[in-house]
C-alpha cells in the first residue's frame, strides 16, 4: 500500500539519509529510530508529502503521492511535533476543525467520545491556551479516535510529553488501528511496545 | 521525461562550458561597446533640438531595453526551474537579477541626467521613468527575498514564484502607470521618442544594445560559475574541490 | 471543497473575533496615518481635497500590510499550516478561505472607515460613495497580493519589512485605479472606468494570488 523507494534527503549541505526504502501493508507498523537530527521527522514529512525527497519517490496504492494530492490527504493522518491547536479556540472547536480538515463531519457526541478515548472529555470547553503540553498532545491525537479515521497514520513522537495513563491510551488506540488493518509509521524515543501483525524497524543515521 | 532531457545541463557539466564561453561574450561586448560609442559620439549628427545632450540615449535606451528583457529571461529560467526542477535554472535566475537591476539603475540614472538639460529637472514623473522605477523595486524585492532565505533550493523556488508573479504584473503596472500619467497630465515629452531619428543614431543604439546583451551574458555566466562553486561546495564532489584549489 | 472553505473561514473569523485587538489596531493605525498628513502639509481645504485619494489609499495599503504577518505565521507556529497542507481538502480552497477571512477582518473595516476619513478631507458626499466602492473593490486585491507576499516570506528573518518590499510595488495598479476613481469623481469625470479596471484587477489577482500563495506555502514548509 505505502511504498517508498530509494529516498534520500538533504538539509542544507548535509545529507541525512540516502537510498532508503520502506514498504507497508495493511496492519503493518514501521518504527523509525535514530538519534536527534538523524532525519526521522524529515522522513515522516517526506512520507506525508510535505517535503520533497532529493531522490526517490513515495507511492500510495501504486500511485505517486504528488499526483494524488488531497486524495492522499483523505487517507492520511499526519501528526507532527506541533499540536496544531489554536490557543483562542476551545478543545472541542479545535477537534471539530481538525476533523473538518481531514474531511470528517463529526457530531458533538462523536467529538466528545473521541476526546473521552484520550481522557480529555471533561476539558472540552476549555480554551486550548490553558492546556499543558501533554494535554495538547492528547487533543491533537484525539482526531485519530473519530469514526472514519484514515488508513495511514504518520505520528511523530506520539508518546512525547504524555504520562503513563496517556501512553496507555495512545498505545491502545494505535493497536486497535493496526488490528483493524490500518497502517502506522511512528518515530519514538521511548521504547513503547506496540503490538502489530508485522513490525519493521528503520534505523537512521547508522 | 522532460527532466531527463534537461538533466544533462547539470551544474557540473555547465561549469566548464560557461568558462569557455565567457571570454567570447566578454570580448564581443567590449568591441561592440567601442564601436557603438564611436558611432554615438563621433558619427551620429548633433540633434537639431536637443544639441549634444541627446547622445545619452546611446546608454539610456539600450539599458532600458535590457532591464525589461532580463526580467523576462529571469522569469523564464525561474519558471523552467519550478516546472522541471532543474538546479541550474534557479542559479541562472539568481545570476541574472543583479545585472537586470544594474541596467534598470543605469536607465534611471541616465534618464535623470538627460532630463536635467532637456527639461531642467532631474526627475519627471514620466510613465516610462516611473515604470522603470517600479521595475527596479521588483528587482530589489526579488534579490532581497533570495538573500533572506537561507536554503538555496528553497530560495530558488520562492524567487521563481515571485518572478512569475512579477512578470504577469509588469504589463498591468505599465498600463496603470500610463493611465495614471494621462489622468494627471504629467510630462508630455517622452524620453525614448527622439524626434526624427537619423539612421546613424539608430545604428549606434542597436550596436550598443548588442554590446549590453553580450555584457549581460558574460557577467551572468561568470556569476553563475561563482554560484555553482558556492552551492556545490557542501556536496561530496571532488570536482568542486579541485576547482577551488586550482 | 465549499465545506472546507466554510470551515476555515469560520475558524479564522472566530479566532479574529476572540483577538479583536489585532484588527482594531490596524484600523487605528489607518486613522492615525490619515490624520497626520494635514498636520504635515497644512489644512488648506482645496489642497486637502486633491491629496485625499492618495493619502487614504497609501494609508490603507500600509495598514493592510501591517496585518499580513498574522495571516500565516500563527498557523505555521502552532502546526495548523502543516495540517492544512496534508489535509483532505484542496489547498487553494483553504488559502482562499484564509484570504477571505483576512479581508473580512481587515479590508472590510478599512473600507467602512475610509469615508469617515474622507470627511476629514472635506470630500463631497458623492465622492465618499466612490471612495467606499473603490476601497471595497481594492482591498481584496491587497489581501490577495498580500497573501502571496506573506506566504513567500514565511519563516524568513525580517519577514515584515521584506513583505512590504515585495507587496507594495505589486500594489501600484490598485493604488492608481483606486485613487484615480476618487480623483476622477472630484474633477467631475465618471469614476466608472476606474472602478471597472479595479474589478478587472481583482479578477486577475484572484487566481494569480491564490496560485502564488499556495505554491509559496508548499515551498515554505518543504
Amino acid at each position: 500500500m505505502l511504498n517508498a523507494n530509494g529516498l534520500s534527503c538533504e538539509r542544507g549541505d548535509r545529507q541525512l539519509f540516502a537510498g532508503l526504502s520502506l514498504a507497508l501493508e495493511a496492519g503493518g507498523l514501521a518504527r523509525l529510530l535514530g538519534a536527534n537530527g538523524s532525519g526521522k521527522t524529515s522522513l515522516l514529512r517526506i512520507l506525508a508529502g510535505l517535503t520533497r525527497p532529493a531522490a526517490g519517490e513515495v507511492r500510495w496504492r501504486g500511485e505517486r503521492i504528488g499526483d494524488l494530492a488531497e486524495e492522499y490527504g483523505r487517507e492520511l493522518a499526519y501528526i507532527g511535533h506541533a499540536p496544531a491547536l489554536k490557543d483562542e479556540l476551545t478543545v472541542a472547536e479545535n477537534l471539530a476543525f481538525a476533523a473538518r480538515l481531514a474531511g470528517i463531519v463529526a457530531s458533538g457526541a462523536q467529538l466528545e467520545a473521541a476526546l473521552e478515548v484520550l481522557g480529555m472529555a471533561t476539558r472540552a470547553a476549555l480554551p486550548a491556551r490553558v492546556l499543558s503540553q501533554g494535554q495538547k498532545r492528547r487533543v491533537s491525537l484525539a482526531r485519530l479516535a473519530l469514526p472514519g479515521a484514515p488508513a495511514l497514520w504518520l505520528l511523530d513522537e506520539p508518546f512525547a510529553a504524555l504520562d503513563e495513563d496517556g501512553i496507555g491510551r495512545v498505545r491502545a488506540l494505535t493497536e486497535a488501528h493496526l488490528a483493524r488493518g490500518g497502517m502506522l509509521v511512528l518515530t519514538s524515543h521511548q521504547d513503547v511496545p506496540v503490538a502489530a501483525g508485522s513490525i519493521q524497524t528503520v534505523t537512521l543515521g547508522a | 521525461m522532460f527532466s531527463n532531457f534537461f538533466s544533462f545541463a547539470s551544474p557540473q557539466a555547465f561549469y566548464p562550458v560557461a568558462g569557455r564561453m565567457i571570454p567570447w561574450f566578454g570580448w564581443s561586448a567590449a568591441l561592440l561597446a567601442l564601436a557603438g560609442l564611436y558611432i554615438g559620439f563621433f558619427v551620429a549628427p548633433t540633434d537639431a533640438t536637443q544639441g549634444e545632450s541627446y547622445r545619452i540615449i546611446f546608454i539610456h535606451v539600450p539599458a532600458a531595453w535590457m532591464s525589461m528583457f532580463i526580467y523576462l529571461v529571469m522569469a523564464l529560467w525561474a519558471g523552467l526551474g519550478l516546472v522541471l526542477n532543474t538546479r541550474l535554472s534557479g542559479m541562472m535566475a539568481s545570476a541574472l537579477a543583479p545585472t537586470g537591476a544594474m541596467f534598470t539603475f543605469v536607465a534611471l540614472w541616465s534618464g535623470a541626467l538627460w532630463g536635467k538639460p532637456t527639461w531642467g529637472t532631474y526627475w519627471v514623473w514620466d510613465a516610462r521613468l516611473t515604470s522603470e522605477l517600479i521595475l527596479l523595486f521588483l528587482y530589489l524585492g526579488y534579490m532581497a527575498l533570495k538573500e533572506a532565505i537561507e536554503d538555496p533550493q528553497r530560495a530558488d523556488r520562492a524567487g521563481a514564484i515571485l518572478a512569475l508573479v512579477g512578470v504577469v504584473n509588469i504589463p498591468i503596472i505599465y498600463f496603470s502607470v500610463q493611465w495614471w500619467n494621462t489622468l494627471h497630465q504629467g510630462a508630455s515629452v517622452s524620453l525614448t521618442k527622439a524626434p526624427s531619428m537619423a539612421m546613424t543614431m539608430l545604428a549606434g543604439m542597436l550596436v550598443m544594445a548588442l554590446a549590453a546583451w553580450m555584457y549581460a551574458i558574460a557577467v551572468s555566466l561568470a556569476r553563475v560559475r561563482a554560484i555553482i562553486l558556492e552551492r556545490e561546495r557542501g556536496r561530496d564532489m571532488a570536482w568542486v574541490r579541485s576547482m577551488v584549489n586550482a | 471543497m465549499t465545506a472546507a472553505f466554510a470551515a476555515v473561514l469560520r475558524r479564522d473569523l472566530l479566532v479574529a473575533l476572540r483577538r479583536k485587538g489585532d484588527a482594531l489596531n490596524v484600523l487605528i493605525f489607518f486613522v492615525i496615518v490619515a490624520s497626520l498628513f494635514p498636520l504635515g502639509t497644512g489644512a488648506e481645504p482645496g489642497q486637502l481635497r486633491t491629496m485625499a485619494a492618495g493619502v487614504i489609499w497609501v494609508g490603507a495599503l500600509l495598514a493592510a500590510l501591517l496585518s499580513l504577518p498574522r495571516l500565516f505565521a500563527a498557523d505555521l507556529a502552532d502546526g495548523t499550516l502543516e495540517q492544512m497542507l496534508v489535509s483532505a481538502q484542496p489547498l487553494p480552497a483553504v488559502v482562499a478561505a484564509k484570504v477571505a477571512a483576512h479581508w473580512l477582518s481587515t479590508g472590510l473595516p478599512l473600507a467602512l472607515i475610509a469615508p469617515v476619513l474622507g470627511l476629514q478631507y472635506g470630500l463631497p458626499s458623492d465622492a465618499l460613495l466612490v471612495l467606499l466602492g473603490a476601497v471595497l473593490l481594492g482591498t481584496p486585491v491587497l489581501s490577495l497580493v498580500g497573501a502571496a507576499g506573506a506566504a513567500l516570506t514565511l519563516g524568513v528573518r525580517g519577514a515584515g519589512v521584506l513583505t512590504g518590499l515585495l507587496v507594495l510595488p505589486l500594489c501600484v495598479p490598485a493604488l492608481v485605479f483606486g485613487a484615480g476613481a476618487l480623483t476622477a469623481s472630484l474633477s467631475g469625470l465618471a469614476p466608472g472606468p476606474h472602478l471597472s479596471l479595479l474589478g478587472a484587477l481583482l479578477a486577475v489577482s484572484l487566481p494569480l494570488g491564490l496560485w502564488a500563495a499556495c505554491a509559496a506555502l508548499r515551498v515554505a514548509l518543504d
